[in-house]
Parts: structure tokens; sequence; C-alpha cells
């Protein structure tokens, strides 16, 4: 009786573990869902859009212009931000706000990126502070689950 | 016949595929070994240089809150090159006043969210003092334990260089 107990519960923890670790493989590796919210990427993604989120393209730093990525905040790894990448390391990029007269550019350090809101207005992102570096990424977007009216890949930039 | 052959190569494959999957998960939760290469850190690691390189063992699962102490020795992405991982000594946490060391603010105040790291050997080691406060996020695990050569088997533990570390704040008045 006793034994036929210990044999479940262990029989039970290692199928635990063992779907733990797969599950940790599959969001590590391959992808995971995110949640996304707040205003700073409308009208692309809207607060409480369902959006999934590949892992490979960072790894294999196959990171484009124009992608929509996952990243740790700089300020606190606890949070991620959603931003659009606008320019690699090396470019030059405009840092001053859509209303200046003055543009003020600078480039892109090795191993970081530029990231912009698409919401320009309302957006916390590289202008305030500055590039990030490339290793802070975690995944790109690459398609949009819900609302369901929207699925499918996601636009580009509206100008 | 055939009939269990066939099982016994499913069972292989199976078997297979968990074992990758649970060494995958336990080398990024857990802990993972590594060889140390480069004179960043002499004369903590690497003392003799060089192809005497020393192998640490990295704790991953004391960093998971992104939890540091000064003076601990910590391996973080580079934020030079994607590719590369740097392993360096924190200084300061975020709030903390450094005094830097050929950087080009005599006095840094470290950002939220940031930590300011350096190598022991301050004449050869690319670290805060050439690419200001590093990003926590960038953080990968601890440097817990030398484990090769086995005649340095040692804990490594938490300590600040004599001289480094935050200031004070009335320090910065005076």
């Amino acid at each position: 009786m006793f034994r036929s107990v210990l044999g479940k519960t262990l029989g039970f923890v290692g199928y635990t573990v063992t779907y733990g670790c797969f599950a940790h493989c599959a969001f590590e590796y391959i992808g995971e869902f995110v949640l996304c919210s707040g205003p700073s990427m409308e009208p692309t993604i809207v607060n409480h859009d369902i959006v999934f989120s590949e892992r490979m393209s960072p790894r294999l730093c196959k990171i484009q212009k124009g992608d929509i990525i996952i990243a740790k905040s700089p300020s606190n790894p606890n949070i991620n931000i959603c931003k659009r990448v606008i320019g690699l390391e090396g470019d030059k990029v405009c840092t001053s706000s859509p209303s200046d007269l003055l543009k003020a550019h600078t480039y892109v350090p090795n191993g970081h990126v530029w990231l912009e809101g698409d919401n320009l207005k309302n957006s916390t992102d590289s202008r305030i502070y500055g590039p990030i570096p490339y290793a802070l990424i975690r995944g790109r977007i690459c398609l949009k689950l819900w609302p369901l009216h929207s699925f499918g890949s996601l636009s580009e930039r509206p100008t | 016949m055939a009939q269990q052959a066939w099982r016994k190569i499913r069972m292989l494959v199976s078997g297979i595929i968990v074992g990758v999957s649970v060494l995958t998960t336990a080398i990024d939760r857990l802990a993972s070994v590594t060889l140390v290469t480069g004179r960043s850190m002499q004369p903590s690691l690497n003392p003799e240089g060089g192809s005497n390189c020393d192998v640490v063992l990295l704790n991953k699962w004391s960093v998971r809150n992104y939890e540091v102490q000064r003076g601990d020795v910590v391996t973080v992405m580079s934020p030079k090159n994607p590719q590369d991982e740097i392993i360096k000594r924190v200084i300061g946490l975020e709030g903390d006043l450094i005094r830097t060391l050929g950087y080009k603010n005599r006095l840094v105040r470290v950002p939220d969210g940031h930590f300011w790291l350096e190598g022991d050997h301050h004449g050869s080691s690319m670290d805060s003092n050439s690419y200001g406060p590093v990003s926590v996020g960038l953080l990968q695990s601890r440097a817990s334990h030398i484990i090769w050569p086995p005649n340095r088997l040692q804990r490594i533990a938490a300590s600040l260089p004599p001289n480094r570390g935050p200031l004070d704040d009335e320090e910065e008045e005076g």
C-alpha cells in the first residue's frame, strides 16, 4: 500500500518535472504568447492584444530594421517592453521628437539597437533612455492572435 | 519482432527528447560550468595567465530575480557584442555613487536597473569604465565556485577590491 502510494507520487513528480522542462524549452527556444498592454505601439498593437513572439531570430542575430520586438526594459529587468526596431548598430537615427524644428542625430553604438514605439507622441523609448543592448531583446513578434478580426502578421509601420 | 524493434526505437527517441529538454532546462535555470578566458579578472581568476584557464561553476538559480550583492563575480551578456558573455565583479548597484577609473565622468551615479561592473585587473579589462553602467537585464549568472584546476578548488567570495566600491554621500559633498 505504502509502496504504491510512493510510486505514484514519484511518477507524478517525474511527469511534472518532464512537462515543466518541455514548457521551458518551448518558451525559451520556440516562442511564447504575450498579452500586450499600454498605448506605445498604437495603432499596430492596441491594449490587451495577444501576440505570438518567436525566440529564434534574436538568438541567431536575425533582427532587422522594422521588426517589432519584445525586450527587457533597460531600467527594470522584470518589465518587458514592446517596440519597433528603428536602427541597428552603426545606423544614424533621429533623436528629436517629430514636432521639433531642429533635428538631432546620433549613431547607434556597436551591439545596440534603437527602439521606438509606433505611437510617437505617447511612447517611452530610445528617444528617452537611448540605445539598448541587443542582448536585452527576448523575441520578435511575428503573429497577432487576438482580436480575431485582425488575426495575421503585423503591418508595416504606419506613416 | 518488427513491432518490438519499433517499440524500442520509440522509447529511445522519447528518452533522448526528455533527456535533452531536462538538461537544457537545468543548464538554463540552475547551473552550468564555463571556461574563463582572458586576463581581466586576475588575480581572482586565471592568476597565471597563459593557457591555464580556470573553470568556474555558474549559479543561475540565485540570480533568477536579478538579486546580486556588491562584490559578487557575475557573468553578463556583453553590451558591445550580443554573442559574448563576460565575467566581471559588481562594484556598485543602482543608486550608488562610483568614482570611475578613466570613464568620461569622474563620478557616476548608477541609474535605476543598472549596475557598475569592473574586472579585477584594471589595466586590461573592458568594463563599465569603458562602456558605462550595465543594464541588470543582461545578467546571466553568478560565478560561485572555481572547480578546475583541482588545486584551486574554492568558493568565490563576494569581496570588493581595496578602495573600490560606492562612495558615501558625505564624501560627495566634501
